[in-house]
């Protein structure tokens, strides 16, 4: 709906752009086309700069040669004064793509003898349109003829003509103004340019200085309202489209490593989403740069692009520090992969903060970008102010997919969580470092306090620092709560001499049992033994009387045959036969 | 461009009420084609030349719509200007030169009162 109505307007209303980054974007293609544009603002926050800008990427970039006509710097001052940007205007003054014209008056020179008007102003302008066939034009300060001509009816009349003629003679002109107290401009040139009105500031708050610039009005376009941070660098000017940013970026489901495999093993085993934002909490010195060094190289072995930006450590120290759990940042450093920007935080506003990190982002197109840390920016009560910056670097680097990895010093006052609350719902996955103190001494612990997307191991770990990088062990969860450090090494002992102990009992248990069989066995060959003794003596007893009976038997017989007796009683008396 | 001193000496010189000069005077009238202004200007200025500087003077009249190039070196925004380019210093009067005693203030030919 509002891009249709955009394009309708942009039908209408021809824009002239700027060349300048961001300022085309957040009005909708830059100053309206063939007309002029008041640009107001301050002493010292840019509209000379504004313009000059204006003048040379509209040549270099656009081919549109343009007129910079200068109330207040001398041509050599302005050379000089832009070529700090990089703009060689002497070159460009030879190639007849831009006119320098430096009008000056001098109010003691002058005298004031009845009616006239500015017609050599115009006349001067004119020639200097036509001889390059400029397109742009630049007025900077136009108001400084209020201080050189005494007669303020005659002036304004012609300033008012001035403006109707720029229109008419078509060129994009940027009109510069200081600001007035109560106006926008001290002699209230808005009355007279009122197709495009934009503001440049320059403020200091809490002694770091933000510069910003707001599209006062626009007429016949839509553009962004907000104060837009923007930056003056050696590559002149940026302007921040921040909150032109929506929730509609591109979303990988592409994992990428920690650089710890145990943390990518409570990560399911992948690590993080691609395009994430992780952050790493904790108190100090429990090892968040650590993990974010660990990040950084596995980024880099990947082949990726890494900016890491620190505010507390020189990037030098932080090298340093970092072998001693043996990385070496430097070997990617030299090979171009990773880039430290070391400033610290007051050193700007944070609005300035997210200009930068804006600017080196586009430039260095890294893949993976680290804030260490990010807590340093809450000076005083700035913490809504904070969470915004934060939440247009988070936006700024999701919509570039790029993976952000934020530490953040907590107080060890307070609860770890609540402290981070402000920022909590900008991350989608959540380290949690913390120091467990216990039995004398202080080690350093690990959770997985959320991760967006994916079923996080919910366990503690124990965190260790060695010479060859970090490591997650597992804690000891038992009876006596979680230990760790020395109490875990001292209940893991307990325990292995317990289980010892216990498999001894077993053994012992074992070879009694072994024993019992034994002495249970001899005996039963002894009773055997007994029983065959006895049986073989029962059997000899039984074989004698056999024998003897036997013997009885034939004795009888015998006896008989030889009395001749019937043989009945033989019969009788011996039955077995 | 002449000598500083001379320029000291005439200062002094014009800053007493004197009506003539020793030098000549050269004087330059930007105008923008034949407006009325350029026309009324041109009438005042040779009427005060001819009763003040009797004959010790040129008038160089430069329309800028012919050579707008010309303006650029008398920092000409506001037309008609007269510009005195001699004696120096270089003065500026502006507008059509109707407030004789301004003009005459403006080429120092009256003390300030």
């Amino acid at each position: 709906m509002k891009r249709k109505e955009q394009k309708i307007l942009n039908k209408n209303l021809l824009k002239s752009p700027t060349g300048i980054q961001g300022f085309d974007e957040i009005t909708g293609g830059g100053l309206p086309a063939g007309r002029p544009t008041l640009v107001c603002g301050g002493a010292g926050c840019g509209k000379t700069l504004f313009g000059m800008e204006f003048l040379v990427r509209g040549t270099t970039q656009f081919n549109e040669p343009g007129v910079f006509m200068s109330f207040e710097e001398t041509n050599e001052e302005l050379i000089k004064n832009v070529a700090s940007l990089g703009f060689d205007l002497d070159d460009l003054i030879k190639h007849k793509k831009i006119v320098l014209d430096h009008v000056h008056i001098e109010r003691s020179e002058i005298e004031e003898t009845g009616e006239y008007d500015l017609e050599g102003l115009f006349i001067r302008l004119n020639y200097a349109i036509d001889s390059i066939g400029a397109k742009r034009v630049v007025l900077d300060t136009i108001e400084s003829l209020f201080a050189g001509l005494p007669n303020q009816l005659i002036l304004r009349a012609e300033l008012r003509r001035l403006f109707r003629w720029l229109k008419e003679k078509g060129v994009t002109a940027i009109i510069t103004g200081e600001r007035g107290e109560e106006t926008l401009t001290r002699q209230g040139l808005e009355e007279y340019v009122s197709d495009c009105v934009i503001m440049l500031d320059h403020r200091v708050t809490e002694q770091t200085s933000t510069r910003r610039l707001r599209v006062v009005k626009y007429r016949g376009s839509m553009h962004g309202t907000n104060e837009y941070p923007f930056l003056i660098d050696e590559d002149g000017f940026s302007v921040l489209p921040v909150t032109s940013l929506g929730l509609e970026h591109i979303v990988s489901s592409e994992r990428i490593s920690s650089g710890i495999t145990e943390l990518d093993a409570m990560l399911e085993g992948k690590g993080y989403y691609r395009g994430s934002t992780v952050l790493v909490s904790g108190t100090a010195g429990v090892g968040k740069t650590s993990i974010a060094a660990h990040f950084a190289e596995a980024a880099c072995k990947r082949g990726e692009r890494v900016l890491f930006f620190c505010f507390e450590e020189s990037p030098n120290q932080l090298m340093r520090n970092m072998h001693s759990i043996g990385i070496k940042l430097e070997t990617w450093v030299k090979k171009g992969l990773l880039q430290f920007q070391a400033t610290r935080p007051t050193f700007y506003g944070l609005e300035m903060h997210l200009a930068v990190t804006h600017k080196i982002v586009s430039v260095f197109k890294p893949d993976i970008v680290i804030l260490d840390p990010i807590n340093t920016f809450v000076i005083g009560d700035k913490d809504l102010e904070v969470k915004t910056m934060l939440m247009r670097i988070v936006d700024f680097l999701k919509a570039k997919q790029i993976t952000a990895l934020f530490t953040s010093l907590t107080s060890s006052q307070g609860s770890l969580e609540s402290s981070e609350a402000g920022i909590s719902s900008l991350i989608d996955t959540w380290l949690l470092l913390r120091d467990i103190e216990l039995y004398g001494e202080r080690n350093r612990g690990m959770y997985v306090l959320k991760s967006r997307g994916m079923a996080n191991s919910s366990e503690i770990r124990e965190f260790i620092l060695t010479d060859h990088g970090v490591e997650l062990r597992e804690v000891y969860i038992g009876a006596r709560g979680v230990l760790t450090g020395s109490a875990r090494m001292a209940q893991e002992a307990l325990e292995k001499a317990e289980v010892l102990s216990g498999r001894q009992d077993i053994e012992l248990k074992k070879r009694d049992l072994e024993r019992k069989r034994k002495v249970l066995e001899a005996k039963i060959i002894a009773l055997q033994a007994d029983f065959e003794s006895e049986e073989s003596e029962v059997l000899k007893t039984i074989e004698t009387r056999q024998n003897v009976l036997k013997r009885l038997g034939q004795d009888n017989i015998n006896m008989a045959e030889s009395r001749k007796t019937d043989n009945e009683n033989i019969n009788i008396s011996n039955p077995k036969k | 461009m002449k000598p500083k001193r001379e320029n000291s000496d005439k200062r002094i010189k014009k800053e007493k009420p004197v009506k003539t000069a020793d030098d000549k005077w050269v004087l330059r009238l930007y105008v923008a084609g034949k407006s009325p202004k350029a026309l009324t200007a041109f009438a005042n200025l040779k009427k005060i030349c001819q009763e003040q500087l009797d004959g010790k003077y040129s008038i160089e009249v430069i329309d800028l719509l012919i050579n707008p190039q010309l303006g650029n070196e008398d920092q000409i925004l506001a037309l008609p200007t007269l510009v005195r380019k001699l004696p120096v210093p270089v003065r500026k009067i502006i507008g059509d030169l109707s407030d004789t005693e301004r003009v005459l203030v403006g080429l120092d030919l009256l003390p300030v009162s």
